[in-house]
């Protein structure tokens, strides 16, 4: 306890040395801790964007770009899916669900997904949340749309309001012929759901219903919402549709049998496999953040022991003092320990409390603009890992210093003159 | 009398082999005995001091303090001993700067029980009252930094005497100090030896002194290595 005490107000005595070695030590520890919480709440929010669904099924193509424009609405299909292949595989016995998404187009920046009531019905995301809806209905009839809780946010929509699709994602041609009518806004679900405006199946049929092998309509050739028949919206084709079996035992075998699915090539992917795949990939990337980011902890750490090194000589006397007091060289080296230790547990305190501040400062920043939901949560394992590796290194680190001040002693005796 | 509070016999000493600085046949210093050790620079008072307190070891002979012989103590035992029965005072600088004149004081007490035992009342009263009789007790509170080299020396005296050990050794504790306050600080290191019943080993070069104390030793005489010739 004395030596603790006498450490502390050693540093007390050295306060600038101190806090600037404290923030370095922390500023390490925070970004440590900062970027673990990022790779955790990243692949969190990843993997509770979809949830209870056995497979993805789109047109043949590669598996992660399937997962990322079927889910999470980054990048496009280059095929889509005929509405018919879509039937045969939702009328399978052992199919529970299925929800059909029609991607493409877009308004103002947000992305429009044709869909049926399936989804307001089945879509699970965190578990076992469902879609609901902060105000309005699902949609129902043909112009009806719903939309994200971050489209009416930004945009300030309410329901009632009519609004208009562009073809594609960002693109200069408007479906201005055709306007949609807000039915509903669905509660925040922090995924990409936020950031997305539904509309029926038939809607996207309706918009395309005067174009012509992919051109919009003349002038005057435009076909008015209310003159398009019932036989105009048949739907003819999705982009990607989720599937839900009624047994889990099933999923591995209808995988393979939509994969050699005569009639049209298809790719099947199962969404968990699809995203360890993708932390494989990310891995290298996070294994080399995770070096640039230890490197930076060395440097801290480095920091403090070239302080309580060049500190050692004008301590000189202060050691000579204990010596004289009946102090053995444990206590000295004790009492330089203690220091880098209090040191290195300041810091990771301090670094703690910056993460988590800054994790309260900007989880909603982050979330509105790379829709990332970053969970809060008390220090993973690892994080507790990189806490007690600090604090270890850090009193390591303190008998550098402390073997230097122990020899000292031994040379000097008693006798310093300064 | 009592026995020898300081007994060397046939000590010799030196840092490297076929250098000897020390070479003492015979030294005793009765218990409560007020020595004035001097000598020249280089005649190895210091290295007399590292003996005497522990920290250094002889490589011959034997030295008893208080009945006890050091040689034969390991390095931690010495440490504890010279912690326990000890005083020292320094030329200079002789506190810790980032503890109070009350912190530095007491810290003897709070490193070694031993000495804590010994006290008749509390830490803060022992402190209070030793502090009085130095005339500092008005500064117990104050940064040791903001003291004068005169008020430094006498905390120094407070922390050496503080817990009655059995000998203290000053170091040239006045050569910083101008002649006024030299005697006035002489005396009340007296005053406070005296009432602990303490043995006193004063060394210094300043020979004005000398009458004060009630026996006189030049390093020379006892010590057969002449090193004198090497630092003038």
């Amino acid at each position: 306890m004395l030596l603790l005490s006498l450490a502390y107000h050693s540093l007390k005595n050295r306060l600038l040395t101190t806090v600037l070695t404290v923030l370095s030590i922390a500023l390490s520890v925070a970004l440590l801790i900062g970027v673990e919480n990022v790779r955790v709440g990243a692949r969190e929010s990843f993997s509770n964007t979809i949830s209870q669904t056995d497979l993805i099924v789109g047109a043949r193509g590669g598996s992660l770009q399937l997962l990322l424009y079927a889910v999470f609405h980054i990048g496009s299909a280059t095929n889509n899916l005929s509405y018919s292949s879509y039937e045969h595989w939702k009328n399978h016995p052992a199919v529970r669900w299925t929800i059909p998404y029609s991607l493409g187009d877009s308004h103002r920046g947000f992305r429009v997904v044709g869909t049926d009531k399936n989804f307001y019905e089945h879509y699970r995301y965190r578990r076992d949340k469902s879609i609901r809806f902060s105000a309005g209905r699902a949609p129902e009839s043909v112009f009806d749309a719903a939309i994200g809780s971050d489209v009416a946010q930004k945009l300030g929509y309410q329901v009632g309001q009519k609004v208009t699709i562009t073809h594609g994602l960002g693109g200069m041609i408007e479906h201005n012929t055709k306007p949609f009518t807000i039915v509903g806004i669905i509660d925040r679900t922090a995924t990409p759901v936020d950031r997305s405006v539904y509309i029926p199946l038939e809607g996207i049929s309706a918009v395309h219903v005067d174009w012509q092998d992919g051109a919009p309509p003349m002038p005057g050739e435009e076909i008015a919402a209310d003159k398009i028949t019932k036989e105009q919206l048949k739907v003819e084709n999705i982009t990607a549709f989720l599937v839900r079996f009624k047994t889990r035992l099933a999923v591995l075998q209808l995988q393979r049998n939509i994969n050699e699915y005569a009639d049209e090539p298809l790719s099947a992917v199962i969404p968990g496999v699809v995203l360890a795949e993708l932390w494989a990939t990310i891995g290298y990337a996070e294994d080399a953040l995770r070096v640039v980011t230890f490197f930076v902890l060395i440097v801290g750490l480095l920091g403090m022991l070239v302080s309580l090194y060049t500190s050692l000589n004008e301590r000189r006397r202060e050691m000579a003092i204990f010596r004289a007091l009946g102090a053995g060289p444990a206590k000295i080296i004790s009492l330089l320990v203690f220091e880098s230790a209090i040191l290195s547990f300041l810091g990771c305190v301090l670094g703690l409390g910056i993460v988590y501040g800054l994790s309260f400062a900007l989880q909603p920043v982050v979330e509105r603009q790379f829709g990332l939901y970053l969970p809060i949560q008390a220090p993973t394992p690892t994080s507790l890992m990189y806490l007690g590796g600090v604090m270890i290194a850090g009193i390591l680190i303190g008998f550098v210093p402390a073997w230097k001040a122990y020899r000292n002693t031994l040379s000097d005796g008693l006798s310093v003159r300064l | 009398m009592a026995a020898p509070a300081i007994e060397l016999k046939d000590v010799q000493f030196s840092y490297r082999a076929g250098k000897k600085i020390l070479d003492i046949p015979n030294l005793t210093i009765d218990a409560g005995e007020r020595v004035f050790l001097f000598g020249p620079s280089g005649s190895g008072k210091t290295t007399l001091l590292g003996l005497l307190t522990g920290v250094l070891n002889a490589q011959q002979g034997s030295v008893q303090v208080l009945g006890r012989d050091l040689a034969k103590m390991s390095g931690s035992q010495r440490d504890a001993f010279r912690g326990s029965h000890l005083g020292y005072i320094f030329q200079l600088f002789n506190l810790i700067p980032y503890l109070t004149v009350e912190e530095n004081i007491t810290l003897p007490l709070r490193l070694h029980s031993e000495r804590r035992k010994r006290l008749k009342s509390g830490m803060h009263e022992e402190a209070k009252s030793i502090a009085a009789r130095l005339g500092i007790d008005h500064l117990l509170h104050e940064n040791v930094v903001n003291l004068s080299v005169g008020q430094q020396q006498r905390v120094a005296a407070a922390r050496s005497l503080i817990g009655a050990p059995e000998v203290i050794v000053a170091d040239e504790p006045t050569s910083s100090l101008d002649f006024d306050h030299r005697e006035r600080f002489i005396e009340l290191l007296f005053d406070c030896v005296k009432q602990a019943n303490a043995t006193l080993l004063f060394v210094s070069h300043d020979r004005s002194l000398m009458p004060m104390f009630s026996r006189q030793l030049s390093l020379p005489d006892v010590n057969r290595v002449s090193n004198t010739s090497v630092a003038a």
